[in-house]
């Protein structure tokens, strides 16, 4: 690990500049629980790290139902957690945040950090996806709000441009009957990666039990996170079944790139995609059928 | 707890006192290997090699010379060059000459990971940042990554002085084989007898199936460390974490070519070892880097150091042939067994092939093993070396053919089961042993006999054999001036080894176990004592400790004797006091007779050294593991709904740490059958080098382990005891597949049983039931 500088700004304003000064060469620091481990195997060698957990700014969750959701970058996963409105609301993004890591890693990382990490696998990445979550940027030329599903652009990269912050989350506040819900698959029980992890938000119109609204989003099998377009459209509209989840979970699959690795074949992780994606949609299904909140 | 041994001899041995070690571990006061350091220390730093083979064509280190800080640096020229030696360390033959190029390349490196050079800099920082300056010039040669690939005609050698023979041929001890040219096979061994022609016509039914297991690690916590001082007198003291601070001597002493004699060896504590640290990586470098720089130096390697470049076991290709009648006779087996040994020769190939079908009465058999060397790292001891892989493979076979003949797979193990007198697949015939107790206690245990209901579950169950090793040991038993005791071994402890010792030997003293400490010396202040492996702390140290307390008792009675003016023989020791035999004077407690020992003679300290004898004539032992899974068959992930292992320990000192070894043997097992395994690309570049992606089962992937403690008295010791710290790995990976068998019909032959590989076997097995039905139509 080579030598780095610190600073710790209290703004958004001073993290702004902070970053724009030093460009490439800068890099924020929140939970630090991928940047550490970058720094030590020196796949990433920024010379200035910008803590950003002292901006209140970024540790704010703030709900209702008129105004949705605000949710801090740097809010760490176990805070996400332990929020009453988030685990009624958000149910999926919230079982996402946690499942990364252990406590103590949960402690630390934020789901803002998981994002802006860049990497396909993370888990609560394809939960913001599947709830239409917007991130809102700021830099040296102003804010700009950015669909969670093109944030990253590629393995480590995302749209973030020397001298932008992430600075939080937009979610709408979810419809009657709606839910999300999110499921990985790892090769042990806890403490892994996800070789697969499937996101999946849907609104029901439970007279006739047809899905108003569906998103499903994809993690891990593909060099970034993947909004499951198609699949999530041939929901819209149509009764909710096993018909309609089996084609869903075919098109998903059909939107999978993964690669061959230690953690499995692409083979393996499209047959998986398959699996989690019916499997998350009868989850958010029931979970719909029973919110009556609004 | 209830107790699992009630001895009513014993008042201390078959107790569970609280361990010793226990208060300094929990509150972090316990001094392991990274945890010295020294005034005006440095820190080393190794360059290893990104390439599986290649020749090392120039090594430049002039760069890394001047960077501030570094104060020294070593490569193989700074090492002298070693001759081939044999040289019998402990349970380990160690090729010096081999250790020598493993520890640091010479000319060629053959291995993602194998050690070019090392720095030694002010700071570790400092350190890496050299190891990067430092210029490798590389010719690339072709990887060579599995057994079979190695032994094909044609695949590139690693060794160019490697030939291939027949070490050991019990029919025809004088045969050779192998034409006289360059193999990638160092060793070949073979063990038969009978006549498998007339086993196999005999047969009612023959299973023949080809196995695969992958290349394992031990996964012990603390990464290998060294501190080394290189006094200007010449006299070199290194503080590491080893399982044998003796072996590091010897080993460090061949590999610098200076005298045992001016090593001495510092044990820390351990953070786990299973066989890993029986040899040495870091020592010598630590010891040269010191001569060097005239500082001492300290390396301790990172997680990803260890998993490339330390020993893990072998990855091995096997097949075995195997026929019973159908009353469930085995009558024939054929066996062939080929272990990757790493980039040099040293797989526990010779070992697999005595413990294979150990467990049985196998009258026509053909054993043949080879050693065969891989672009991998070198391959150290993990627990039961050897046996775990061949016993996957048989004890998957004796599964199938027990289904064949409609016999439960522990009925079928009784009727072949081996006892007392049966040969060996080596030759020599077992003394007494408990094989068949253990699967007693499975087949009546509430495990076994409860139901296993609900749609993808299953049961299986399996057996495993492993020797015990005896060596040398010593012990000296110190009895202070206010009756305390202090025990002194060169046992580094590693399963608990220090409380088991002072049991026995407040045990034999009759004081109580918390008025004796157990402590670990260093190789100055105790006599030889071997490895801590092959389960045989317990058993040999503990019986050098049971023979020095003694010694200590009768040297007691002498001066109880003197205190009452009477002969030794008329004093007698019960109940923990010494009474004179006839006249009236009160009894002495050991506490009261200490206290009056300097004014009959001076201090009393009891010594005892021996060698327990050969690995496997000192005791055996066997376990039986039985193994509920459930299998998601979407996915192809398993969960362990229950396992319970029966062992033979012969008498269990301390039942808490007994049950603690076949947990964790068991534990090890069940992560080999499932998920560990070495993940190399197509260069042969180690893929998974850190914990995430080795993946080892955590607390919440396995449930309460079972223990059943089965008592059948070793002959060979005075306690009765069998060592217990290996024998428990050896059949969970065979249970696991004939659980999964059970649970979904397919049989796995390959290791780790991944969801990936199970969910593909899965689905071959649907796909090829849709053929069928379809050809039926």
């Amino acid at each position: 690990m080579h030598a780095i500088n610190y600073e710790s700004p209290k703004t958004i304003a001073e993290a702004v500049k902070l970053l724009a000064a030093h460009g490439e060469k800068a890099r924020p620091l929140s939970g630090g629980t991928d940047l550490i481990i970058q720094l030590r195997a020196g796949t990433r060698r920024p010379e200035f790290v910008v803590d950003v957990k002292q901006i209140p700014e970024l540790h704010r969750i703030s709900f209702s139902l008129q105004h949705g959701l605000h949710l801090g970058a740097a809010v760490s996963c176990i805070e996400l957690h332990e929020n009453a409105d988030m685990r009624r609301y958000y149910p999926g993004l919230t079982e996402a945040a946690h499942l990364i890591g252990s406590l103590q890693i949960q402690s630390r990382a934020s789901v803002g950090g998981n994002l802006c990490n860049g990497s396909p696998a993370g888990d609560a990445t394809p939960a913001l996806i599947a709830l239409g979550a917007k991130a809102r940027v700021v830099g040296p030329n102003g804010e700009r709000i950015v669909p969670v599903e093109t944030f990253i652009t590629g393995p480590g990269r995302t749209v973030l441009q020397p001298g932008e912050l992430l600075v939080e989350f937009l979610i709408d506040a979810p419809a009657k009957h709606s839910s999300d819900a999110y499921l990985r698959f790892i090769p042990r029980n806890e403490m892994d990666i996800a070789v697969v992890g499937v996101g999946g938000a849907l609104t029901l119109d439970l007279d006739d039990d047809r899905v108003v609204d569906a998103r499903i989003a994809l993690g891990a099998v593909g060099p970034t996170p993947i909004f499951a377009a198609e699949a999530s459209k041939s929901l819209i509209g149509k009764k909710f079944d096993a018909a309609a989840i089996e084609n869903a979970a075919r098109l998903a699959t059909s939107v999978a790139t993964p690669i061959d690795d230690m953690r499995g074949t692409a083979e393996y992780r499209r047959h998986i995609v398959g699996v989690l994606t019916s499997r998350v949609l009868t989850i958010a299904a029931e979970r719909a059928r029973h919110n009556e909140q609004r | 707890m209830s107790e699992s041994s009630p001895h009513e001899n014993f008042k201390v041995i078959g107790t569970r006192p609280i361990r010793p070690d226990g208060v300094d571990k929990v509150t972090g006061r316990a001094l392991y290997g990274a945890d010295y350091a020294l005034p005006g220390m440095l820190h080393g730093c190794v360059l290893r090699s990104p390439y599986a083979h290649a020749r090392i064509k120039s090594i430049n280190i002039a760069k890394a010379l001047k960077h501030p800080g570094v104060k020294a640096i070593v490569t193989a020229e700074d090492f002298p060059v070693v001759k081939g030696v044999m040289a019998q360390v402990g349970e380990l033959i160690v090729n010096t000459h081999y250790l020598s190029l493993n520890i640091m390349a010479r000319e060629k490196v053959l291995y993602d990971g194998h050690a070019i050079a090392a720095v030694a800099a002010t700071s570790r920082h400092i350190a890496q940042e050299a190891v990067e300056l430092i210029e490798v010039e590389y010719e690339v040669l072709e990887p060579v990554m599995t057994a079979e690939d190695a032994m094909k005609p044609g695949a590139p050698i690693l060794l160019e002085e490697v030939r291939t023979k027949l070490m050991e041929h019990r029919t025809d001890p004088g045969s050779q084989e192998g034409p006289d040219r360059p193999s990638n096979v160092p060793g070949h061994i073979r063990f038969e007898r009978g006549d498998l022609v007339a086993g196999f016509r005999g047969a009612d039914f023959i299973v023949e199936r080809e196995f695969s297991t992958a290349t394992v690690h031990q996964g012990y916590i603390e990464p290998q460390n060294a501190l080394a001082l290189w006094s200007a007198d010449g006299h070199v003291t290194i503080y590491c974490s080893t399982q044998g601070s003796f072996n590091v001597r010897t080993l460090t002493a061949s590999v610098l070519c200076i005298p045992e004699g001016s090593i001495r060896v510092v044990p820390a504590e351990i953070g786990g070892g299973f066989g890993g640290k029986t040899t040495v990586y870091l020592e010598p470098v630590a010891a040269l880097l010191s001569k060097k720089s005239g500082r001492p130096v300290k390396m301790v390697m990172t997680r990803a150091e260890v998993l490339r470049a330390t020993g893990p076991t072998s990855g091995t290709k096997m097949k075995v042939k195997m026929g019973a009648t159908r009353d469930g006779k085995i009558t024939a087996a054929e066996v062939w067994l080929a272990y990757e040994a790493g980039a040099f020769p040293g797989s526990p190939f010779a070992p697999g092939a005595m413990c294979t079908l150990g467990p049985y009465v196998v009258e026509n058999l053909r054993i043949d093993s080879f050693d065969v060397v891989v672009n991998r790292p070198k391959v150290a001891a993990y627990r039961a070396p050897g046996s775990p892989a061949s016993a996957f493979a048989c004890e998957t076979v004796i599964d199938e053919l027990a289904e064949k003949c409609g016999i439960d797979p522990l009925e079928f193990r009784l009727r072949n089961g081996a006892h007392e007198g049966t040969p060996q697949p080596a030759g020599p015939a077992f003394k007494k042993i408990g094989f068949v107790e253990t699967v007693e206690a499975i087949r009546d245990s509430e495990h076994y006999r409860s139901k296993i209901d609900g749609p993808n579950r299953g049961r299986g169950v399996a057996s495993g054999f492993w020797f015990n090793g005896g060596l040398q040991s010593s012990a000296t038993v110190n009895i202070h001036t206010d009756g305390t005791v202090s025990v002194v071994t060169g046992s580094v402890d590693i399963g608990g080894t220090r409380a088991v010792q002072a049991m026995i030997a407040a045990e034999v003293l009759g004081v109580a176990v918390e008025d004796v400490r157990a402590l670990v010396a260093d190789t100055d202040s105790t006599g030889h004592t071997d490895v801590t492996g092959g389960s045989r702390i317990a058993l040999a140290t503990g019986m050098a400790v049971y023979e020095a307390a003694h010694d200590a008792l009768t040297q007691l009675k002498t001066r109880a004797a003197k205190l009452w003016e009477k002969k030794p023989h008329e004093v007698a020791f019960s109940d923990g006091a010494f009474t004179a035999i006839g006249n009236g004077v009160p009894p002495l407690t050991l506490k009261q007779l200490a206290t009056r020992l300097a004014r009959t003679g001076g201090p009393v300290t009891g010594r005892a050294t021996l060698n327990a004898g050969a690995v496997g004539a000192v005791g055996n032992a066997f376990a039986t593991v039985c193994v509920d899974v459930e299998v998601d068959p979407d996915t192809g992930k398993v969960r362990i709904l229950r396992c319970t292992i029966a062992q033979d320990v012969g008498r269990a000192l301390h039942p808490s740490y007994v049950e603690g070894q076949m947990q964790g043997a068991m534990a090890q097992g069940i992560g080999w059958a499932l998920s560990e395994e070495y993940f190399y690309d197509q260069k042969g570049v180690l893929r998974n080098s850190g914990l995430l992606d080795y993946r080892m089962p955590t607390c919440l992937d396995l449930p309460m382990i079972e223990a059943l403690i089965v008592e059948v008295a070793n002959p060979n010791h005075p306690l009765g005891v069998r060592g217990v710290g290996e024998v428990g790995i050896v059949p969970p990976m065979a249970a696991v597949a004939n659980a999964i068998y059970r649970a979904i019909g397919v049989r796995m032959t390959e290791l780790p049983m991944s969801p990936p590989h199970l969910l593909k076997a899965i689905l071959d097995r649907r796909n090829q039931a849709v053929t069928q039905a379809a050809a039926a139509d």
